[in-house]
């Protein structure tokens, strides 16, 4: 058993690994992914880019655009003149917001009557739409807030003669929110995706390579060779699988260790849990991989259908999007989903430094998952060499 | 160039894609599926966020700011605790994603002008995080504000006016996450589709010793290359023409440009798509390389470097010029554009030229790749 099993793991090592073409394919993805989304993906706006239409042109009107300037989120690259010009720069896609300041807008202001400025915002990207909403309703509530203290001091020459038990209030400042950021205090998007990347790529490497392995024997024929060797279906099975749990393994330890040294992702928890959670993740992975070998003809179909295993587990893993956001049946059917346990799992050791105390529930799952499926692969597998 | 030959090849691919049953069941299904959900389970909208609150002032002021919280439509609070362990282990779990505390003597502060409240945030996912907290400050400044106007009324002095952002929201008016995704998202169905359909094509007939048969005929390198694309071009367009469909029916996304701008723009894009496969498949032997290198080149560009949902401008520079070498980046704002903003061909051109180049070049590029592999 034991001489067999190192023949055929043998065998599939040099097959994956022979040509120096399909290393790079096995390593260079992988790694590709980790810098683009270390580097590229972010859902932060760190400088929007505005137009600023004043069609009030008072000094009050300046201070709010230096307002806007000097909060360092915005960044002012058009004048437009008229209305014509607004349409075009929103719909050219050259600003994300419009801000107007209507005509009377100091006048109001000094009289005390309720004033607005409009912004307006190009709803393209929901996302980044929200957030600049967000920032400019800071921008100009802070704006206001400063407009009435100014009056104040400016009305304290009148204020302090007239002595009062309310004159210790003249110097008002307004109640401050103090924000804290717990677990990624910079809020930089990379420290929540690239540990994610890890994750993913753990099971788009063994789900799709260990079926197209099998699937090419059959489509070229090779496997008729293999089933008249001596070779026992369970360690056909090990030999096909477990290469690729290496290879799944190494760019696990590579993306990590990318994180740390180029991407600077804190990593809080226990290494060795990592690991074991991973080959409680391969468990799962490798059986679907499996399982897929069993239900496709082509390698093509193994393809396709690697897609749609992998297309749902992606999605309803919380990797990109959060699953708190989405409907309540979609948040249910999550939980079928091992990715998810996987991610929360990854996320937590990372960026939490939580251990098996908080984790046990989701390895729980990847073990009953991941048996599961192995279990009934390995029957099916078994039945279509027969 | 012959139309003969190249039809023959034509119809020789298309019973390739017909034979295979269950292939081509799985690439019309791809778009349904993947709109389903995208459209469904993807929101990026921050609302309902689950807040915990602990008072530790427990005056007037303190309870004042905490109404304030449950009446904004984006907060729940989900209950109120006595200490910082609660929400520390709350945070944990995952189960709040915002704690307010507000320190003892809050409403003593307030009236000195020196009131502080702590918003304690999970920071885990950032988008959601600063989201969260932007709405947040927003609570809190609005509530300083207002006490603010409140003491200066008392005092009798004129207070000036408030200033109210009014924000008018143009092309998705409820800012809605699938407004904004779903268009997106037909471009990357069909890059992806490509590249899984055409990525293994020529590899497969060089692993099963068919291109040997096919190039003992008097095909010429540009008629396999053509005749292969147009094959897959028919089901690409089958699949556009489903994902456009309920993109407009079941999602209810608006559509508000001109269906020929669209159409020209999806078969430019299917040219380009389906050749950068093509080509991808031509420099490979195997198909497991072929199909690593088909989606090098067309999937993780098309999901991550076409503004799909990821804005480009945000990315450093040297990636927002590597964007501009894939095709997917133009078709998702052509189609982003004509659904939500309406627009047309006078400011689309640019796009629509830069697809033509493209189409043009990976074109010439392929058929001179096969013209090496042939000899």
């Amino acid at each position: 058993m034991r001489e067999r099993l190192r023949v055929i793991l043998r065998k599939e090592f040099i097959q994956a690994l022979r040509e120096p073409r399909m290393r790079f394919l096995l390593f260079f993805p992988p790694l590709l992914q980790l810098i683009v989304f270390g580097y590229a993906v972010t859902l932060d706006v760190d400088h929007a880019r505005i137009a600023w239409m004043d069609m009030d042109r008072t000094p009050e009107s300046r201070a709010l655009r230096a307002r806007f300037e000097g909060s360092g989120r915005f960044d002012v690259v058009a004048t437009p003149q008229s209305e014509q010009e607004t349409q075009s720069v929103l719909d050219r896609g050259q600003v994300h917001a419009v801000v107007r300041v209507l005509p009377g807008f100091a006048r109001d202001l000094a009289r005390g009557r309720a004033t607005e400025v409009q912004v307006l915002l190009d709803g393209t990207n929901s996302n980044t739409a929200s957030l600049v909403s967000a920032y400019s309703q800071q921008v100009i509530a802070a704006f206001s807030t400063d407009a009435m203290t100014g009056q104040t001091k400016n009305q304290q020459t009148i204020k302090v003669e007239i002595r009062g038990p309310g004159a210790a209030r003249t110097m008002l400042t307004p109640a401050t929110p103090e924000s804290r950021v717990w677990f990624n205090p910079d809020l930089y998007s990379r420290n929540y995706f690239v540990p994610g990347v890890a994750a993913n790529i753990l099971l788009m490497v063994t789900l799709m390579l260990t079926s197209q392995a099998i699937i090419r024997e059959k489509e070229i024929g090779t496997m008729e060779q293999l089933m008249v060797t001596p070779m026992r279906p369970i360690e056909l099975m090990l030999g096909k699988t477990l290469p690729f749990a290496v290879v799944g393994l190494i760019n696990l330890l590579v993306i990590t260790g990318g994180a740390l040294l180029i991407f600077h992702i804190p990593f809080r928890g226990n290494f060795f849990l990592l690991i074991f959670c991973a080959i409680l993740f391969l468990m799962t992975s490798l059986g679907a991989g499996l399982l897929l070998s069993t239900l496709s003809r082509t390698q093509q179909q193994a393809n396709m259908g690697s897609f749609f295993i992998t297309t749902p587990a992606f999605v309803l893993s919380g990797f990109m999007f959060p699953i708190r956001n989405m409907p309540p049946v979609v948040q249910y059917f999550s939980y079928l989903n091992p990715l998810r346990y996987f991610m929360e799992i990854v996320r937590g050791i990372f960026l939490k430094g939580v251990g098996v105390t908080v984790l046990w529930p989701q390895m729980l799952c990847l073990f009953v998952y991941g048996s599961t499926v192995l279990l009934f692969s390995a029957a099916r597998f078994r039945k279509t060499l027969d | 160039m012959s139309y003969r030959r190249f039809r023959a090849m034509f119809v020789k691919e298309l019973h390739h894609v017909t034979r295979d049953s269950l292939s081509l069941a799985m690439a019309l299904a791809m778009p349904m599926m993947m709109l389903l959900l995208y459209g469904y389970a993807l929101s990026l909208d921050v609302d309902h966020i689950q807040t915990l609150v602990y008072d530790q002032d427990g005056t007037t002021a303190s309870r004042n700011l905490t109404r304030q919280f449950q009446g904004s439509q984006y907060f729940q609070v989900a209950g109120f605790v006595n200490d910082y362990h609660s929400i520390e282990h709350a945070i944990d779990t995952s189960h709040i994603l915002i704690g307010v505390a507000i320190p003892r003597g809050f409403g003593k502060d307030l009236a000195n002008g020196s009131g502080k409240v702590q918003l304690l945030v999970d920071g885990s996912d950032s988008n959601t995080a600063s989201i969260a907290m932007g709405y947040a400050e927003g609570v809190v400044q609005g509530y300083s504000a207002a006490v603010q106007h409140d003491v200066i009324n008392r005092k009798g002095l004129k207070p000036p006016g408030p200033v109210d952002a009014r924000i008018r929201v143009w092309y998705n008016s409820s800012l809605e996450s699938k407004n904004f995704i779903v268009p997106g998202l037909i471009g990357v169905i069909l890059v992806i589709l490509a590249g899984q359909l055409t990525s293994l094509t020529i590899a497969r007939e060089w692993e099963m010793g068919t291109m040997e048969q096919v190039l003992s005929t008097p095909l010429r390198p540009a008629e396999i290359v053509l005749g292969k694309m147009l094959a897959y071009f028919v089901v690409g367009l089958v699949d556009a023409a489903i994902a456009v469909t309920v993109a407009i029916t079941v999602f209810t996304v608006p559509f508000r440009g001109s269906f020929l701008v669209l159409a020209v723009s999806t078969c430019l894009f299917l040219w380009c798509a389906l050749f950068t496969g093509i080509w991808a498949s031509a420099g490979c032997r195997t198909q497991v390389q072929a199909y690593q290198f088909g989606i090098l080149v067309s999937f993780l560009p098309g999901f991550l470097l076409s503004g799909f949902t990821f804005s480009i401008d945000t990315m450093p520079k040297a990636i927002q010029v590597l964007s501009y070498f894939f095709p997917a980046r133009y078709y998702v704002t052509i189609v982003k554009g004509v659904f939500l903003k309406g627009i047309g061909f006078r400011i689309l051109w640019v796009e629509m030229a830069f697809l033509v180049m493209y189409g043009t070049l990976i074109f010439w590029r392929t058929v001179k790749k096969m013209n090496q592999k042939v000899a």
